[in-house]
């Protein structure tokens, strides 16, 4: 998280404007922290799985990223790696799929109940 | 149906046999075959027991994507529509040898499903209920839960053959073989099974092929069509009379290619909307108003007369 340009130049001209700027980065650290430390509990991203497509079609995501597909259709769907490395069971309505990706590379997928249905995930280092 | 060829049998008929027709059956479904190349009404006796088919004919009923398990608003009660289904088959003039269901037996593959699929489909009084398996039957395991159920010949495999009545039936698999964002298919495997099983039967003989995805094309970005059917086309081009049964689609079209005719048929779970239907966007259950869902849930008759090329089809709504 980075604060526009015209925000810092704004905040450097009073002493009450620096104090306030400290503040935000202790706020922001805290958060970073909270974030890491639920991590593990909650998924770091969702992929929406709706009208027969999988929104967003494609997401990059860190190494150790837990991406949650949620089937919001009444068609039931999978999410199924085209490479194995991952396969949902069929998810009925409101069902939701968990995966967590620790290495880098990219991950095509799709519906194996209807083929059509494509999705990717880029997994980067920053 | 195929209204145009109800009409064609119709104009084929003097006033007189259709007027006699309409005095004898008035009131109730009249189904038209054709024996000896004279064209008959058939109906219920006056005891309402249904007659038996005429000398050289056969006649069976499909049923289709009865989506046992589905519960949402589109149809809350779909194991009660396919017994709808089979009272009207049991209420049907001429009794029919036997059932095929062109797949989607099952919403989720669930064991439950099947086995509720099969304890009803077994009070349908006929030789046998032939199932195909659609997409939703190989959901998490192939058709490994499916066959637990429906291993019609024993082999433990979703394709096989059968004759009946002097027709050679074939049931086919494909909602498997796919690749990333291509349609299904039957693949090589079943291919070359197709090839040695209709090397043994002669030109002659009618053929009814059913497969749960259409053999033809109809919508490609909704997977309405199948990768390889130019090759099993090609198979059975030969043949004098080709009838393919398909389903998944949820309504009935049709197409005609020579000796080969391919028709969809309806659902008896909930429809679907039209090819691409402008405003939808995608192939999801389609709630319509209250009292209007018998009238896109529905049966077909089937009758096959020897001597005749094309198959007689009565498509039924549930109600209406």
């Amino acid at each position: 998280m980075e604060i526009p340009l015209h925000d810092r130049i704004h905040l450097r001209a009073s002493l009450a404007a620096r104090a306030r700027t400290a503040m935000l980065a202790g706020a922001i650290a805290v958060a970073a922290a909270l974030t890491q430390a639920t991590a593990a509990a909650a998924a770091d991203v969702d992929v929406e799985i709706t009208k027969f497509a999988f929104a967003p079609k494609e997401i990059t995501v860190t190494p150790g990223t837990r991406v949650a597909f949620v089937n919001r259709d009444e068609t039931p769907h999978t999410v199924s790696a085209t490479d194995k490395s991952f396969a949902s069971k069929g998810l009925d309505t409101g069902e939701r799929y968990e995966h967590v990706f620790d290495a880098e590379g990219d991950y095509a997928y799709l519906c194996t109940i209807h083929p059509f249905m494509t999705g990717v995930v880029h997994v980067r280092k920053r | 149906m195929d209204d145009s060829r109800r009409r064609a049998d119709a104009r084929a008929l003097t006033r007189r046999q259709a007027l006699g027709c309409l005095a004898a059956w008035s009131g109730a479904a009249v189904v038209w075959t054709v024996a000896g190349g004279v064209p008959r009404a058939l109906g219920a006796t006056s005891t309402g027991a249904p007659m038996a088919p005429a000398d050289g004919t056969l006649t069976f009923v499909q049923i289709s994507d009865t989506h046992i398990g589905f519960n949402k608003a589109a149809n809350p009660d779909v194991a009660g529509s396919l017994r709808r289904a089979i009272a009207e088959i049991h209420a049907l003039p001429v009794a029919p040898a036997l059932v095929v269901h062109t797949g989607d037996v099952s919403h989720l593959s669930k064991p439950e499903e099947f086995g509720q699929a099969r304890d009803i489909l077994k009070e349908i009084r006929v030789d046998r209920v032939h199932t195909i398996p659609g997409e939703h039957d190989t959901i998490d395991e192939g058709t490994t839960g499916y066959l637990r159920y429906f291993d019609h010949d024993g082999k433990g495999r979703s394709w096989y053959s059968f004759d009946q009545g002097g027709v050679h039936f074939v049931g086919l698999n494909n909602v498997q073989n796919f690749k990333l964002g291509t349609l299904a298919a039957l693949g090589p495997e079943q291919l070359a099974w197709l090839k040695s099983d209709l090397a043994g039967v002669s030109h002659s003989t009618p053929l009814v092929v059913l497969a749960h995805i259409p053999l033809w094309t109809i919508w490609e970005p909704w997977g309405w069509g199948t990768a390889d059917s130019g090759e099993a086309m090609a198979m059975l081009r030969p043949f004098g009379s080709v009838t393919v049964l398909n389903g998944h689609i949820h309504q009935v079209l049709q197409k005609v290619e020579g000796t080969v005719a391919l028709h969809t048929a309806n659902s008896l779970a909930y429809p679907l909307p039209t090819p691409g239907q402008a405003g939808i966007g995608e192939p999801g259950p389609v709630t319509v108003p209250a009292g209007e869902l018998g009238h896109r849930l529905g049966t077909r008759e089937l009758h096959v007369v020897r001597g005749q090329q094309a198959l007689a089809l009565i498509d039924r709504p549930l109600e209406g």
